[in-house]
Protein backbone atom coordinates (compact mmCIF):
# COMPACT_ATOMS: atom_id res chain seq x y z
CA UNK A 1 0.00 0.00 0.00
CA UNK A 2 1.76 3.46 -0.77
CA UNK A 3 -0.03 6.69 0.07
CA UNK A 4 1.25 10.00 -0.57
CA UNK A 5 0.76 12.88 -2.70
CA UNK A 6 0.86 13.34 -6.90
CA UNK A 7 4.08 14.86 -8.85
CA UNK A 8 2.98 15.70 -12.49
CA UNK A 9 5.04 15.31 -15.09
CA UNK A 10 4.53 14.79 -19.01
CA UNK A 11 5.47 12.29 -21.55
CA UNK A 12 9.20 10.93 -22.78
CA UNK A 13 11.21 11.92 -19.70
CA UNK A 14 14.33 10.91 -20.11
CA UNK A 15 17.32 9.95 -17.82
CA UNK A 16 19.60 12.68 -18.53
CA UNK A 17 16.76 14.82 -16.79
CA UNK A 18 15.90 12.58 -14.22
CA UNK A 19 19.28 11.51 -13.02
CA UNK A 20 22.19 13.96 -15.49
CA UNK A 21 24.52 11.28 -16.72
CA UNK A 22 27.35 14.14 -15.22
CA UNK A 23 27.36 12.03 -11.67
CA UNK A 24 26.79 8.87 -12.46
CA UNK A 25 30.16 7.61 -12.50
CA UNK A 26 31.14 9.32 -9.29
CA UNK A 27 27.84 9.73 -7.01
CA UNK A 28 27.23 6.64 -5.09
CA UNK A 29 25.69 7.72 -1.51
CA UNK A 30 22.19 7.25 -1.58
CA UNK A 31 21.52 10.43 0.07
CA UNK A 32 23.57 11.93 -2.35
CA UNK A 33 22.25 10.28 -5.33
CA UNK A 34 18.78 10.98 -4.19
CA UNK A 35 19.04 14.83 -4.15
CA UNK A 36 19.59 15.41 -7.64
CA UNK A 37 16.17 13.13 -8.71
CA UNK A 38 14.56 14.79 -11.22
CA UNK A 39 17.67 18.12 -11.02
CA UNK A 40 17.15 19.01 -14.49
CA UNK A 41 13.39 18.66 -14.75
CA UNK A 42 12.19 19.90 -11.53
CA UNK A 43 14.70 21.61 -9.25
CA UNK A 44 12.36 21.46 -6.70
CA UNK A 45 11.84 18.19 -6.76
CA UNK A 46 14.25 16.27 -4.35
CA UNK A 47 14.49 19.12 -1.69
CA UNK A 48 9.89 18.82 -1.22
CA UNK A 49 9.05 15.18 -2.07
CA UNK A 50 7.92 13.49 1.49
CA UNK A 51 8.15 9.44 1.68
CA UNK A 52 5.40 7.71 -0.17
CA UNK A 53 4.77 10.46 -3.13
CA UNK A 54 4.23 9.33 -6.34
CA UNK A 55 5.22 10.26 -9.36
CA UNK A 56 2.79 10.35 -12.19
CA UNK A 57 3.87 11.00 -15.90
CA UNK A 58 2.54 10.22 -19.33
CA UNK A 59 4.54 7.67 -22.39
CA UNK A 60 8.16 6.70 -22.56
CA UNK A 61 8.66 7.33 -18.63
CA UNK A 62 12.81 6.37 -18.40
CA UNK A 63 13.90 6.46 -22.17
CA UNK A 64 17.81 7.17 -22.87
CA UNK A 65 20.47 5.64 -20.81
CA UNK A 66 20.28 2.08 -19.31
CA UNK A 67 22.07 4.34 -15.87
CA UNK A 68 19.77 2.16 -13.01
CA UNK A 69 20.10 5.56 -10.39
CA UNK A 70 17.31 6.69 -12.71
CA UNK A 71 15.04 4.43 -10.53
CA UNK A 72 17.25 3.90 -7.30
CA UNK A 73 17.46 7.88 -7.10
CA UNK A 74 13.74 8.02 -7.05
CA UNK A 75 13.76 4.87 -4.31
CA UNK A 76 16.11 6.99 -2.25
CA UNK A 77 13.88 10.12 -2.25
CA UNK A 78 11.30 7.79 -0.74
CA UNK A 79 8.87 7.77 -3.85
CA UNK A 80 6.14 5.10 -3.11
CA UNK A 81 5.49 4.11 -6.58
CA UNK A 82 5.58 5.71 -10.45
CA UNK A 83 2.49 5.39 -12.26
CA UNK A 84 2.54 6.16 -16.10
CA UNK A 85 1.13 5.87 -19.39
CA UNK A 86 4.36 3.65 -20.39
CA UNK A 87 7.67 2.98 -19.30
CA UNK A 88 11.22 2.87 -20.96
CA UNK A 89 11.93 -0.64 -21.16
CA UNK A 90 14.96 -0.41 -18.77
CA UNK A 91 14.43 2.05 -16.94
CA UNK A 92 10.94 -0.61 -16.16
CA UNK A 93 13.49 -3.35 -15.41
CA UNK A 94 15.62 -1.10 -13.15
CA UNK A 95 12.75 -0.11 -11.42
CA UNK A 96 12.31 -3.59 -10.70
CA UNK A 97 15.68 -3.76 -9.50
CA UNK A 98 15.14 -1.14 -6.86
CA UNK A 99 12.16 -2.59 -5.57
CA UNK A 100 10.53 0.48 -7.15
CA UNK A 101 6.30 -0.12 -7.73
CA UNK A 102 5.39 0.53 -10.87
CA UNK A 103 1.94 1.03 -12.39
CA UNK A 104 0.74 1.04 -15.65
CA UNK A 105 -2.31 2.99 -16.75
CA UNK A 106 -3.68 4.77 -19.74
CA UNK A 107 -5.96 6.45 -17.91
CA UNK A 108 -5.13 7.41 -14.15
CA UNK A 109 -2.24 9.90 -15.44
CA UNK A 110 -4.69 12.19 -17.39
CA UNK A 111 -6.97 12.54 -14.03
CA UNK A 112 -4.46 13.27 -11.67
CA UNK A 113 -2.78 16.61 -11.14
CA UNK A 114 0.47 17.69 -8.49
CA UNK A 115 -0.65 17.96 -5.09
CA UNK A 116 -3.37 15.40 -5.31
CA UNK A 117 -3.44 12.89 -2.65
CA UNK A 118 -3.59 8.92 -3.75
CA UNK A 119 -3.17 5.91 -2.39
CA UNK A 120 -1.99 2.82 -4.33
CA UNK A 121 -3.16 -1.14 -3.27
CA UNK A 122 -0.77 -3.51 -5.18
CA UNK A 123 -2.49 -6.26 -4.18
CA UNK A 124 -6.41 -5.04 -5.61
CA UNK A 125 -4.28 -3.38 -8.26
CA UNK A 126 -6.14 0.03 -7.96
CA UNK A 127 -5.16 3.24 -7.59
CA UNK A 128 -7.59 5.50 -5.35
CA UNK A 129 -7.92 9.40 -6.21
CA UNK A 130 -9.00 11.61 -3.63
CA UNK A 131 -12.44 12.28 -5.65
CA UNK A 132 -13.05 8.78 -4.91
CA UNK A 133 -12.27 7.60 -8.63
CA UNK A 134 -11.11 3.93 -9.04
CA UNK A 135 -8.47 2.81 -11.60
CA UNK A 136 -7.24 -0.85 -11.82
CA UNK A 137 -3.79 -1.85 -13.28
CA UNK A 138 -3.06 -5.26 -14.30
CA UNK A 139 -0.35 -7.36 -11.65
CA UNK A 140 3.26 -7.54 -12.33
CA UNK A 141 4.05 -10.71 -14.29
CA UNK A 142 5.05 -13.27 -11.02
CA UNK A 143 8.58 -14.07 -12.08
CA UNK A 144 9.29 -9.96 -11.61
CA UNK A 145 6.74 -9.36 -8.48
CA UNK A 146 9.23 -11.69 -6.98
CA UNK A 147 12.11 -8.87 -7.12
CA UNK A 148 10.02 -5.99 -6.32
CA UNK A 149 8.72 -8.08 -3.37
CA UNK A 150 12.32 -9.45 -1.74
CA UNK A 151 13.02 -5.43 -2.05
CA UNK A 152 14.37 -5.48 -5.26
CA UNK A 153 17.01 -7.51 -7.07
CA UNK A 154 20.17 -7.35 -4.52
CA UNK A 155 18.32 -9.34 -2.09
CA UNK A 156 16.55 -11.85 -4.47
CA UNK A 157 20.31 -12.63 -5.50
CA UNK A 158 21.40 -12.56 -2.08
CA UNK A 159 18.15 -14.91 -0.80
CA UNK A 160 19.32 -17.34 -4.14
CA UNK A 161 23.10 -17.59 -3.09
CA UNK A 162 22.12 -18.27 0.27
CA UNK A 163 19.93 -21.17 -0.75
CA UNK B 1 2.92 -19.31 -39.78
CA UNK B 2 7.00 -17.85 -39.27
CA UNK B 3 8.93 -17.01 -36.48
CA UNK B 4 10.70 -13.56 -36.55
CA UNK B 5 14.46 -13.50 -35.24
CA UNK B 6 13.49 -12.26 -31.81
CA UNK B 7 10.98 -15.07 -31.19
CA UNK B 8 13.50 -17.76 -32.90
CA UNK B 9 16.27 -16.98 -31.19
CA UNK B 10 14.21 -17.13 -27.83
CA UNK B 11 12.88 -20.45 -28.64
CA UNK B 12 16.59 -21.63 -29.40
CA UNK B 13 18.10 -20.50 -26.37
CA UNK B 14 15.10 -21.68 -23.79
CA UNK B 15 14.47 -25.03 -26.35
CA UNK B 16 11.07 -25.01 -26.60
CA UNK B 17 8.44 -22.85 -28.46
CA UNK B 18 8.64 -19.38 -27.31
CA UNK B 19 6.17 -16.39 -28.17
CA UNK B 20 6.01 -12.68 -27.31
CA UNK B 21 5.30 -11.59 -23.67
CA UNK B 22 6.64 -14.72 -22.62
CA UNK B 23 9.21 -14.82 -19.95
CA UNK B 24 12.26 -16.84 -19.98
CA UNK B 25 15.48 -17.50 -18.38
CA UNK B 26 18.53 -17.29 -20.27
CA UNK B 27 22.20 -17.56 -20.13
CA UNK B 28 24.35 -14.30 -22.03
CA UNK B 29 27.36 -15.35 -24.07
CA UNK B 30 28.79 -11.93 -23.05
CA UNK B 31 27.86 -9.41 -20.80
CA UNK B 32 29.36 -6.22 -21.32
CA UNK B 33 30.28 -3.29 -19.00
CA UNK B 34 32.43 -0.58 -19.00
CA UNK B 35 33.38 2.49 -16.38
CA UNK B 36 30.12 1.53 -14.86
CA UNK B 37 32.41 -1.99 -13.63
CA UNK B 38 32.99 -0.61 -10.14
CA UNK B 39 29.72 0.22 -9.52
CA UNK B 40 28.51 -3.63 -10.80
CA UNK B 41 31.19 -5.06 -8.54
CA UNK B 42 29.65 -3.29 -5.47
CA UNK B 43 26.51 -4.58 -5.81
CA UNK B 44 27.88 -8.06 -6.80
CA UNK B 45 29.39 -7.31 -3.25
CA UNK B 46 26.10 -6.31 -1.82
CA UNK B 47 24.58 -9.48 -3.29
CA UNK B 48 26.71 -11.65 -1.12
CA UNK B 49 28.68 -12.73 -4.31
CA UNK B 50 32.47 -13.59 -4.39
CA UNK B 51 33.86 -14.89 -7.21
CA UNK B 52 32.46 -14.30 -10.81
CA UNK B 53 30.90 -17.53 -11.89
CA UNK B 54 31.62 -17.21 -15.91
CA UNK B 55 34.56 -14.68 -15.99
CA UNK B 56 35.16 -15.33 -19.24
CA UNK B 57 31.96 -14.48 -20.14
CA UNK B 58 32.72 -10.77 -18.68
CA UNK B 59 33.45 -8.35 -21.63
CA UNK B 60 34.95 -4.79 -19.95
CA UNK B 61 35.97 -1.68 -22.16
CA UNK B 62 37.02 1.57 -20.22
CA UNK B 63 35.80 4.69 -22.68
CA UNK B 64 33.29 6.82 -21.13
CA UNK B 65 35.48 8.65 -19.38
CA UNK B 66 39.18 8.31 -20.44
CA UNK B 67 41.71 9.01 -19.87
CA UNK B 68 40.36 9.89 -16.72
CA UNK B 69 39.34 13.66 -16.62
CA UNK B 70 39.80 13.87 -12.35
CA UNK B 71 40.86 12.60 -9.84
CA UNK B 72 37.00 10.53 -9.12
CA UNK B 73 37.56 9.35 -12.44
CA UNK B 74 41.00 7.81 -11.74
CA UNK B 75 39.75 6.41 -8.86
CA UNK B 76 37.03 4.58 -10.35
CA UNK B 77 39.05 3.59 -13.15
CA UNK B 78 41.79 1.96 -10.76
CA UNK B 79 39.02 -0.18 -8.84
CA UNK B 80 37.91 -1.45 -12.39
CA UNK B 81 41.60 -2.69 -12.52
CA UNK B 82 41.79 -3.93 -9.29
CA UNK B 83 38.47 -5.95 -9.91
CA UNK B 84 39.99 -7.20 -13.34
CA UNK B 85 42.92 -8.74 -11.90
CA UNK B 86 40.82 -10.17 -8.66
CA UNK B 87 38.09 -11.76 -10.78
CA UNK B 88 40.61 -12.85 -13.65
CA UNK B 89 38.89 -11.15 -16.32
CA UNK B 90 40.70 -11.63 -19.33
CA UNK B 91 38.85 -9.96 -21.94
CA UNK B 92 39.79 -6.29 -20.34
CA UNK B 93 40.29 -3.32 -22.61
CA UNK B 94 41.83 -0.27 -20.93
CA UNK B 95 41.56 3.37 -21.77
CA UNK B 96 42.26 4.04 -25.38
CA UNK B 97 41.00 1.20 -26.70
CA UNK B 98 38.10 2.82 -28.05
CA UNK B 99 34.59 2.32 -27.53
CA UNK B 100 32.52 -0.47 -26.20
CA UNK B 101 30.28 -0.92 -29.33
CA UNK B 102 33.14 -0.60 -31.34
CA UNK B 103 35.38 -2.84 -29.86
CA UNK B 104 33.18 -6.09 -28.93
CA UNK B 105 32.39 -6.05 -32.92
CA UNK B 106 36.05 -6.07 -33.05
CA UNK B 107 37.50 -8.41 -30.69
CA UNK B 108 35.54 -10.90 -32.09
CA UNK B 109 32.53 -11.14 -29.46
CA UNK B 110 29.22 -9.55 -30.86
CA UNK B 111 28.97 -11.95 -33.95
CA UNK B 112 25.90 -13.83 -35.57
CA UNK B 113 23.42 -15.90 -33.56
CA UNK B 114 25.11 -14.45 -30.19
CA UNK B 115 23.17 -13.39 -26.93
CA UNK B 116 24.97 -10.19 -25.68
CA UNK B 117 23.80 -7.89 -22.46
CA UNK B 118 25.25 -5.10 -21.54
CA UNK B 119 24.79 -2.63 -18.38
CA UNK B 120 24.46 0.14 -21.35
CA UNK B 121 21.58 1.56 -23.59
CA UNK B 122 23.56 1.23 -26.71
CA UNK B 123 24.28 -2.21 -26.77
CA UNK B 124 21.54 -2.83 -29.53
CA UNK B 125 24.25 -1.93 -31.82
CA UNK B 126 25.25 -5.96 -32.20
CA UNK B 127 22.38 -6.80 -33.80
CA UNK B 128 23.87 -5.19 -36.41
CA UNK B 129 25.88 -7.82 -37.38
CA UNK B 130 22.76 -10.16 -36.23
CA UNK B 131 23.35 -10.71 -32.57
CA UNK B 132 20.57 -10.41 -29.78
CA UNK B 133 21.78 -7.94 -27.94
CA UNK B 134 19.97 -5.13 -25.25
CA UNK B 135 20.91 -2.98 -22.66
CA UNK B 136 20.23 -3.75 -19.10
CA UNK B 137 20.58 -2.20 -15.71
CA UNK B 138 23.87 -2.15 -13.47
CA UNK B 139 22.45 -4.70 -10.92
CA UNK B 140 21.42 -7.10 -13.45
CA UNK B 141 25.01 -6.96 -14.95
CA UNK B 142 25.87 -8.26 -11.10
CA UNK B 143 22.99 -10.78 -11.00
CA UNK B 144 24.71 -12.47 -14.33
CA UNK B 145 27.96 -12.21 -12.74
CA UNK B 146 26.56 -14.18 -9.75
CA UNK B 147 24.30 -16.42 -11.55
CA UNK B 148 25.49 -17.02 -15.15
CA UNK B 149 21.36 -15.73 -16.03
CA UNK B 150 18.89 -13.00 -16.06
CA UNK B 151 15.20 -12.74 -17.16
CA UNK B 152 14.20 -11.70 -20.50
CA UNK B 153 10.50 -10.87 -21.98
CA UNK B 154 10.52 -12.05 -25.91
CA UNK B 155 9.41 -9.32 -27.52
CA UNK B 156 6.94 -8.41 -30.51
CA UNK B 157 8.36 -8.05 -33.67
CA UNK B 158 8.26 -5.42 -36.39
CA UNK B 159 10.09 -5.07 -39.49
CA UNK B 160 11.29 -1.95 -41.57
CA UNK B 161 11.69 -2.65 -45.23
CA UNK B 162 14.25 -0.30 -47.05
CA UNK B 163 14.30 0.40 -50.39
CA UNK B 164 16.14 2.95 -52.82
CA UNK B 165 19.07 4.30 -52.89
CA UNK B 166 20.58 7.50 -50.70
CA UNK B 167 21.28 10.36 -52.53
CA UNK B 168 25.22 12.02 -52.70
CA UNK B 169 25.61 13.34 -49.11
CA UNK B 170 22.38 11.52 -47.53
CA UNK B 171 23.02 8.26 -45.68
CA UNK B 172 22.31 5.92 -42.68
CA UNK B 173 21.89 8.72 -40.31
CA UNK B 174 19.86 10.03 -41.86
CA UNK B 175 17.58 7.23 -42.45
CA UNK B 176 17.33 6.72 -38.60
CA UNK B 177 16.59 9.74 -38.27
CA UNK B 178 13.85 9.70 -40.28
CA UNK B 179 12.26 7.05 -38.87
CA UNK B 180 12.60 8.29 -35.44
CA UNK B 181 10.68 10.81 -35.80
CA UNK B 182 8.26 9.02 -37.76
CA UNK B 183 8.04 6.80 -35.24
CA UNK B 184 8.39 8.62 -32.02
CA UNK B 185 10.84 7.79 -29.14
CA UNK B 186 8.77 5.51 -27.57
CA UNK B 187 7.36 4.25 -31.08
CA UNK B 188 9.24 0.91 -31.06
CA UNK B 189 8.60 0.49 -27.15
CA UNK B 190 9.71 -3.07 -26.45
CA UNK B 191 10.19 -4.16 -29.32
CA UNK B 192 12.56 -6.36 -31.88
CA UNK B 193 13.16 -4.19 -35.08
CA UNK B 194 14.37 -5.86 -37.88
CA UNK B 195 15.98 -3.63 -40.38
CA UNK B 196 15.57 -5.18 -44.15
CA UNK B 197 15.04 -4.74 -47.54
CA UNK B 198 17.34 -4.41 -50.82
CA UNK B 199 19.35 -0.66 -49.19
CA UNK B 200 20.60 -3.17 -45.99
CA UNK B 201 21.90 -5.24 -49.16
CA UNK B 202 24.14 -2.60 -50.56
CA UNK B 203 24.84 -0.57 -47.00
CA UNK B 204 27.98 -1.15 -45.20
CA UNK B 205 28.08 -2.99 -42.13
CA UNK B 206 29.29 0.31 -40.22
CA UNK B 207 25.82 1.86 -42.07
CA UNK B 208 24.15 -1.25 -40.33
CA UNK B 209 25.66 -0.03 -36.77
CA UNK B 210 23.96 3.25 -37.38
CA UNK B 211 20.44 1.47 -37.50
CA UNK B 212 20.83 -0.84 -34.47
CA UNK B 213 22.70 1.55 -32.48
CA UNK B 214 20.14 4.31 -32.59
CA UNK B 215 17.15 1.54 -32.61
CA UNK B 216 16.80 2.13 -28.81
CA UNK B 217 16.56 5.59 -29.05
CA UNK B 218 12.73 4.78 -30.22
CA UNK B 219 12.68 2.17 -27.67
CA UNK B 220 12.93 -0.61 -29.36
CA UNK B 221 14.40 -3.55 -27.23
CA UNK B 222 16.98 -4.64 -29.45
CA UNK B 223 17.86 -3.56 -33.52
CA UNK B 224 18.40 -6.78 -35.89
CA UNK B 225 20.11 -6.79 -39.63
CA UNK B 226 20.05 -10.21 -41.16
CA UNK B 227 23.69 -11.50 -41.80
CA UNK B 228 23.92 -10.76 -45.79
CA UNK B 229 27.54 -10.17 -48.20
CA UNK B 230 28.46 -7.12 -46.59
CA UNK B 231 28.13 -8.53 -42.90
CA UNK B 232 30.27 -12.07 -44.74
CA UNK B 233 33.08 -10.24 -46.55
CA UNK B 234 33.02 -7.84 -42.77
CA UNK B 235 33.50 -10.85 -40.61
CA UNK B 236 35.66 -12.37 -43.01
CA UNK B 237 38.12 -10.74 -42.51
CA UNK B 238 38.33 -10.89 -38.61
CA UNK B 239 38.63 -13.51 -36.21
CA UNK B 240 36.25 -14.92 -33.75
CA UNK B 241 35.20 -18.44 -31.97
CA UNK B 242 32.56 -20.35 -33.61
CA UNK B 243 29.26 -18.87 -33.88
CA UNK B 244 25.92 -20.00 -35.60
CA UNK B 245 23.52 -17.40 -37.27
CA UNK B 246 19.97 -16.99 -36.31
CA UNK B 247 17.38 -15.71 -38.93
CA UNK B 248 13.65 -14.72 -39.10
CA UNK B 249 11.33 -17.24 -41.40
CA UNK B 250 11.37 -16.31 -44.59
CA UNK B 251 7.32 -16.68 -43.80
CA UNK B 252 7.15 -15.22 -40.28
CA UNK B 253 4.75 -12.70 -39.02
CA UNK B 254 5.42 -9.63 -37.77
CA UNK B 255 3.53 -7.12 -35.29
CA UNK B 256 3.40 -4.48 -38.41
CA UNK B 257 5.90 -3.67 -41.45
CA UNK B 258 6.73 -0.33 -42.03
CA UNK B 259 8.33 0.61 -45.51
CA UNK B 260 10.53 3.34 -46.11
CA UNK B 261 12.00 4.39 -50.02
CA UNK B 262 14.98 6.31 -49.40
CA UNK B 263 15.27 7.60 -52.84
CA UNK B 264 14.61 10.86 -51.74
CA UNK B 265 15.57 11.18 -48.29
CA UNK B 266 17.00 14.74 -47.60
CA UNK B 267 20.10 15.19 -44.82
CA UNK B 268 17.91 15.43 -41.43
CA UNK B 269 18.62 16.79 -38.09
CA UNK B 270 17.71 15.77 -34.53
CA UNK B 271 16.57 19.58 -33.20
CA UNK B 272 16.58 20.09 -29.24
CA UNK B 273 15.90 18.41 -26.61
CA UNK B 274 14.32 15.25 -27.90
CA UNK B 275 15.84 12.79 -30.41
CA UNK B 276 12.35 12.13 -32.20
CA UNK B 277 12.12 16.35 -32.77
CA UNK B 278 13.40 15.54 -36.77
CA UNK B 279 13.68 17.46 -39.44
CA UNK B 280 14.74 17.79 -43.11
CA UNK B 281 18.42 19.94 -42.39
CA UNK B 282 16.92 22.63 -44.49
CA UNK B 283 14.91 23.61 -41.81
CA UNK B 284 17.70 24.59 -39.51
CA UNK B 285 20.68 25.80 -41.99
CA UNK B 286 22.31 28.71 -40.73
CA UNK B 287 21.93 28.06 -36.83
CA UNK B 288 25.02 29.24 -35.89
CA UNK B 289 26.92 26.69 -33.78
CA UNK B 290 30.14 27.09 -31.28
CA UNK B 291 31.19 23.13 -31.61
CA UNK B 292 30.71 20.33 -33.59
CA UNK B 293 31.81 16.49 -32.51
CA UNK B 294 31.95 13.85 -35.12
CA UNK B 295 32.58 10.48 -33.53
CA UNK B 296 30.87 8.32 -31.00
CA UNK B 297 29.20 4.86 -30.40
CA UNK B 298 27.05 5.67 -33.50
CA UNK B 299 28.94 7.96 -36.14
CA UNK B 300 32.83 7.58 -35.24
CA UNK B 301 33.62 4.70 -37.88
CA UNK B 302 36.08 4.88 -41.16
CA UNK B 303 32.77 5.63 -43.21
CA UNK B 304 32.16 8.44 -40.83
CA UNK B 305 35.83 9.99 -40.98
CA UNK B 306 36.17 9.77 -44.75
CA UNK B 307 32.58 11.42 -45.63
CA UNK B 308 33.50 13.85 -43.06
CA UNK B 309 37.33 14.16 -44.78
CA UNK B 310 35.77 14.61 -48.26
CA UNK B 311 34.10 17.59 -47.22
CA UNK B 312 37.22 19.14 -45.20
CA UNK B 313 39.93 18.17 -47.83
CA UNK B 314 41.20 22.00 -48.97
CA UNK B 315 38.55 24.06 -46.69
CA UNK B 316 38.83 25.42 -43.25
CA UNK B 317 36.74 25.36 -39.96
CA UNK B 318 35.30 28.45 -39.52
CA UNK B 319 36.50 30.64 -37.67
CA UNK B 320 34.50 30.94 -33.71
CA UNK B 321 33.88 27.20 -34.18
CA UNK B 322 35.23 23.65 -32.85
CA UNK B 323 35.67 20.57 -34.66
CA UNK B 324 36.19 17.29 -32.08
CA UNK B 325 36.92 14.43 -33.55
CA UNK B 326 36.72 10.76 -31.75
CA UNK B 327 36.92 7.63 -33.17
CA UNK B 328 35.18 4.64 -32.21
CA UNK B 329 38.31 2.64 -31.55
CA UNK B 330 42.23 2.44 -31.80
CA UNK B 331 41.81 0.38 -34.81
CA UNK B 332 40.05 3.30 -37.12
CA UNK B 333 42.07 5.75 -35.49
CA UNK B 334 44.86 3.82 -37.45
CA UNK B 335 43.04 3.45 -40.76
CA UNK B 336 41.85 7.08 -40.62
CA UNK B 337 45.89 7.72 -40.25
CA UNK B 338 46.71 5.97 -43.04
CA UNK B 339 43.61 6.70 -45.60
CA UNK B 340 44.77 10.63 -45.13
CA UNK B 341 41.22 11.07 -43.62
CA UNK B 342 43.11 12.82 -40.24
CA UNK B 343 45.22 14.95 -42.83
CA UNK B 344 42.24 16.09 -44.21
CA UNK B 345 40.30 16.98 -40.80
CA UNK B 346 43.72 18.06 -39.16
CA UNK B 347 44.48 20.23 -41.76
CA UNK B 348 41.22 21.78 -41.86
CA UNK B 349 41.35 23.10 -38.58
CA UNK B 350 39.40 19.85 -36.43
CA UNK B 351 40.85 18.43 -33.64
CA UNK B 352 41.75 15.03 -33.27
CA UNK B 353 41.22 13.17 -29.78
CA UNK B 354 41.68 10.27 -28.56
CA UNK B 355 39.09 6.79 -29.17
CA UNK B 356 36.60 7.32 -26.46
CA UNK B 357 32.85 8.13 -25.81
CA UNK B 358 34.28 12.11 -25.40
CA UNK B 359 31.99 14.81 -24.71
CA UNK B 360 28.89 12.75 -25.66
CA UNK B 361 27.66 11.79 -22.35
CA UNK B 362 29.03 14.99 -20.29
CA UNK B 363 31.57 14.11 -18.58
CA UNK B 364 34.88 15.78 -20.08
CA UNK B 365 36.48 16.74 -23.45
CA UNK B 366 34.85 19.16 -24.67
CA UNK B 367 31.39 19.75 -22.60
CA UNK B 368 29.86 23.19 -23.41
CA UNK B 369 29.18 26.20 -22.08
CA UNK B 370 25.35 27.62 -21.06
CA UNK B 371 24.04 29.19 -24.11
CA UNK B 372 26.36 27.00 -26.68
CA UNK B 373 25.13 25.48 -29.56
CA UNK B 374 26.92 21.91 -30.42
CA UNK B 375 25.88 19.86 -33.62
CA UNK B 376 27.13 16.07 -32.93
CA UNK B 377 26.78 13.23 -34.50
CA UNK B 378 25.97 10.78 -31.37
CA UNK B 379 22.73 9.64 -30.45
CA UNK B 380 21.06 11.77 -27.68
CA UNK B 381 20.52 15.30 -27.93
CA UNK B 382 18.68 15.82 -24.38
CA UNK B 383 18.94 18.99 -22.17
CA UNK B 384 21.81 18.54 -20.29
CA UNK B 385 22.82 15.57 -22.12
CA UNK B 386 26.99 17.55 -22.70
CA UNK B 387 27.09 19.16 -19.29
CA UNK B 388 24.80 21.72 -19.15
CA UNK B 389 21.02 21.85 -19.69
CA UNK B 390 21.35 25.44 -20.78
CA UNK B 391 23.03 24.13 -24.39
CA UNK B 392 21.34 23.26 -27.47
CA UNK B 393 22.48 20.32 -28.98
CA UNK B 394 21.58 19.27 -32.59
CA UNK B 395 22.58 15.82 -33.85
CA UNK B 396 22.82 14.88 -37.76
CA UNK B 397 25.43 12.88 -39.70
CA UNK B 398 29.47 12.89 -40.57
CA UNK B 399 28.30 15.10 -43.80
CA UNK B 400 26.15 17.61 -42.38
CA UNK B 401 28.42 17.76 -39.25
CA UNK B 402 31.20 18.68 -41.25
CA UNK B 403 29.70 21.15 -43.81
CA UNK B 404 28.49 22.63 -40.66
CA UNK B 405 32.29 22.65 -39.14
CA UNK B 406 33.28 24.72 -42.45
CA UNK B 407 30.19 27.08 -42.11
CA UNK B 408 29.80 27.19 -38.72
CA UNK B 409 26.50 27.56 -39.24
CA UNK B 410 24.17 24.71 -39.62
CA UNK B 411 24.93 23.26 -43.40
CA UNK B 412 23.23 21.25 -46.16
CA UNK B 413 26.13 19.09 -47.12
CA UNK B 414 25.06 18.31 -50.47
CA UNK B 415 26.44 21.76 -51.85
CA UNK B 416 29.76 20.37 -50.45
CA UNK B 417 30.02 16.63 -52.39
Amino acid sequence: MVKGKVWKYGDDVNTDVIFPGKYTYTVTDPAEIASHALEDLDPDFAANVKPGDVVVVGRNFGCGSSREQAAFCLKYAGVGAVVAESFARIFYRNAINAGLPMVVSKDAPDALVTGDPVDIDFTAGELRAADGKVFTFPPLPPEVMAIVEAGGLVEYVKRRLNR
Amino acid sequence: MGKPFAEKIFSARAGRDVVPGEIITVEPDYVLSHDNTAAIAATFAKMGAEKVLHPERLVIVLDHCVPAADAKHAENHKKIREFVAEQGVEHFYDVGRGICHQVLPEEGFARPGRLILGSDSHTTTYGALGAFSAGIGRSEAAAIWATGEIWLMCPESVRMNMTGEFARGVGPKDLILSIIGDVGADGMLYKSVEFAGETMEVMSVAGHMVLANMSVEMGAKNGYVAPNDKTAEWLASRESAEYEAVYPDADASYESELEYDVTDLPPMVAKPHTVDNVAPVEEVVGTAVDQVVLGTCTNGREDDLEEAARILEDRTVASGCRLLVFPASREIWREAMKSGAFEAIEGAGGIIMNAGCGPCLGAHEGVLAPGEVCLSTANRNFKGRMGTPEAEIYLASPATAAATAVEGRIADPRGYL
